[in-house]
């Protein structure tokens, strides 16, 4: 280790010797009544992540988390690229919800300009962030299934997600990654027709679940219809999840109770989405700060008050309920026109300037700070991503439980490490 | 909520600021829809911090971001300027705002006091400032790396003086 500490020397008045001692208290563990060891990186439970766990007996006195195994740069690779080129790769940190992490850099983006997108934009953005959050979450309640010891309701989620993610596809081109937010509007409109092959697989799969044809006798080719037909089903399969896993003892016996963040705790500590919601506070970046088509919709905002792990799954199942809705909403009300102002060429400038802009993301409020100076590059770009706001969160709940309880505590937190690294 | 509402607030916020802290409030920048940005005097930004937390129930951060200031096209200074997302959650009527609480900081000696005893929720977001600007947090309970790699040796990679290999030439 030498080698690399001998080279640390741009911490400036003395720090070089605090870098050194952070550099050995990674290596060293003391050895004694508790035992120090790793969680992760390599461990399914934690994903590319990981948390010094410091235990006594199967009591857990502390946890450390120490992200940074995704760490791409995403803010200094902002800095290189224009602003036209930045979108694809600011959808890779949560790939799963790249139209929630594009969201706020495209309001960035239009706010420093000047610029309203068309209505029917709007719109359609609104059922693209919705259906990832929707994509999302199931991937989360999967997830979690497999952690509480529920392998169906893994399989469940990822078969009902296929049909969801066919959708995205069907509006912005591609399964999960689609840079479909421009500034000044999304990149295409959504077909007006739906492909008849996507319509028969999504028939067969609604006998296959539900036992009995879709009650038309045939699911339309039509948009608008095909959409609410599959929110329907979808609405339908919601509430069968409810007895199969939140009800379920296994499941409430798993989280009830474990990782409890009260409601103040949760407020000092700028935790955000589900977790906040989940402490009982009642705060979307929907409602408090409205944005594009969102004040059109009627939506309620979930919070549960049992601030614990069961609670935030609930809040996550509920918001499920409540982007269904929202989807089917802005799909009767969406107008026809133009969906973006114009085709910018990737060289596009941006007035001077500062904007601070929030949307909300799956896991919660995803913030962009972005400098303009003027140039077709951004001065500076800032993510406040809310993977990375939760994880303090981390070493208060991870505390005095069984080592068992540190994958439930976790996922209930639906971190998303790459989301955190950027 | 209305935005002329919210801007009420915000004027008489800003104004009790000045009258409290004079001319240590250096600059405020409102513009509606992008920033609230409240640049203060490095020495008293503790104490706004705490009196907006105290006052204005400012009790919730989301985030802390930091900008070199020595490569913009006009009015460069070699400085950082480190900056506090903070809003409320307690106060319904400033739900929804974000104020931007920010401070320069000189890039020969990066020092500032830390902001974790009034927002506990920093004591992240200041790590990674920490070691993305090098900027030194004084009073942080736990002043360590975040997400560079134990290895890493060269300078704070968002300074822009640091040159990302591969990209050299290129400006950034």
């Amino acid at each position: 280790m030498d080698l690399h500490l001998g080279r640390i020397t741009w911490f400036q008045g003395g720090r070089d010797k605090v870098a050194r001692e952070e550099v050995k208290s990674l290596e060293v563990y003391e050895t004694g009544p508790t035992l120090t060891f790793s969680m992760g990186p390599q461990h399914p439970g934690t994903g590319h992540f990981r948390m010094v766990i410091t235990v006594v007996g199967d009591i857990v006195v502390r946890c450390d988390p120490d992200p940074g195994f995704v760490h791409r740069g995403e803010e200094k690779m902002c800095e290189y690229k224009t602003w036209i080129t930045n979108i694809p790769h600011l959808e890779r940190p949560a790939i799963l919800d790249a139209a929630g992490m594009t969201y706020p850099y495209v309001l960035a983006v239009e706010r420093l300009m000047g610029v309203e997108p068309p209505e029917r934009a709007k719109y359609l953005r609104v059922i693209m962030a919705e259906l990832q959050r929707i994509c999302s979450h199931l991937y989360w309640l999967g997830l979690m299934g497999v952690f509480a010891g529920h392998a169906t309701m893994y399989m469940w989620c990822f078969g009902d997600r296929e049909y969801l993610v066919d959708l995205t596809q069907l509006i912005g081109g591609q399964r999960i990654t689609h840079s479909y937010f421009v500034p000044g509007g999304v990149r295409n409109d959504a077909p007006s027709k739906v492909p008849r092959e996507l319509v028969k697989n999504f028939r067969t799969y609604y006998r296959m679940m539900l036992g009995k044809d879709y009650p038309s006798g045939e699911v339309p080719e039509d948009f608008r219809k095909y959409v609410l037909a599959v929110c329907d089903f979808f609405d339908t399969r919601l509430d069968e999840y409810y007895p199969m896993l939140l009800d379920s003892p296994i499941f409430i016996y798993r989280t009830k109770g474990i990782g409890v963040l009260k409601r103040e705790d949760a407020i000092s500590l700028g935790v955000v989405g589900p977790v906040l919601r989940g402490s009982g506070v009642k705060s979307d970046t929907r409602i408090d700060e409205p944005y594009d088509a969102y004040p059109y919709i009627k939506f309620n905002v979930p919070t549960m008050d049992g601030c614990d792990s069961y609670s935030r799954m609930m809040v996550g199942y509920y918001e499920m309920k409540e982007s269904v809705r929202i989807i089917k909403q802005a799909v009767e009300q969406m107008p026809e026109g133009p969906v973006k102002l114009k085709q910018h060429p990737v060289t596009i400038k941006v007035p001077a300037g500062e904007v601070f802009a929030s949307a909300e993301a799956a896991r919660g409020q995803c913030s962009f700070y972005i400098r303009s100076d003027g140039t077709d590059k951004p001065y500076r770009v800032k993510i406040c991503s809310p993977s990375f706001r939760n994880l303090i969160a981390m070493p208060y709940l991870i505390k005095d439980v069984r080592i068992a309880d540190i994958p439930i505590i976790y996922w209930s937190l639906n971190y998303w490490p790459v989301e955190c690294d950027r | 909520m209305s935005l002329s509402k919210a801007e009420e607030i915000l004027k008489r916020l800003i104004e009790d600021l000045r009258s409290r802290f004079g001319d240590r409030v250096l600059e405020v920048n409102v513009e509606p829809k992008k920033i609230v940005k409240i640049l203060v005097a490095l020495e008293c930004i503790k104490d706004v911090a705490q009196y907006l937390k105290s006052e204005w129930a400012i009790d919730y951060i989301k985030g802390v971001t930091g900008v070199d200031l020595s490569k913009l096209p006009n009015n460069a200074q070699e400085a950082l300027e480190i900056i506090y997302h903070v809003g409320s959650l307690s106060s319904e009527a400033l739900k929804g705002i974000t104020i931007s609480l920010s401070t320069k900081v000189s890039i020969s000696n990066p020092v500032m006091p830390s902001l974790t005893g009034i927002w506990k929720g920093a004591e992240m977001h200041e790590r990674e400032v920490y070691e993305m600007l090098g900027v030194s947090f004084e009073g942080h309970p736990d002043l360590r790396r975040l997400l560079l790699p134990e290895f890493w040796s060269d300078g704070p990679p968002l300074r822009k003086n640091y040159m990302v290999p591969g990209r050299e030439g290129q400006s950034g």
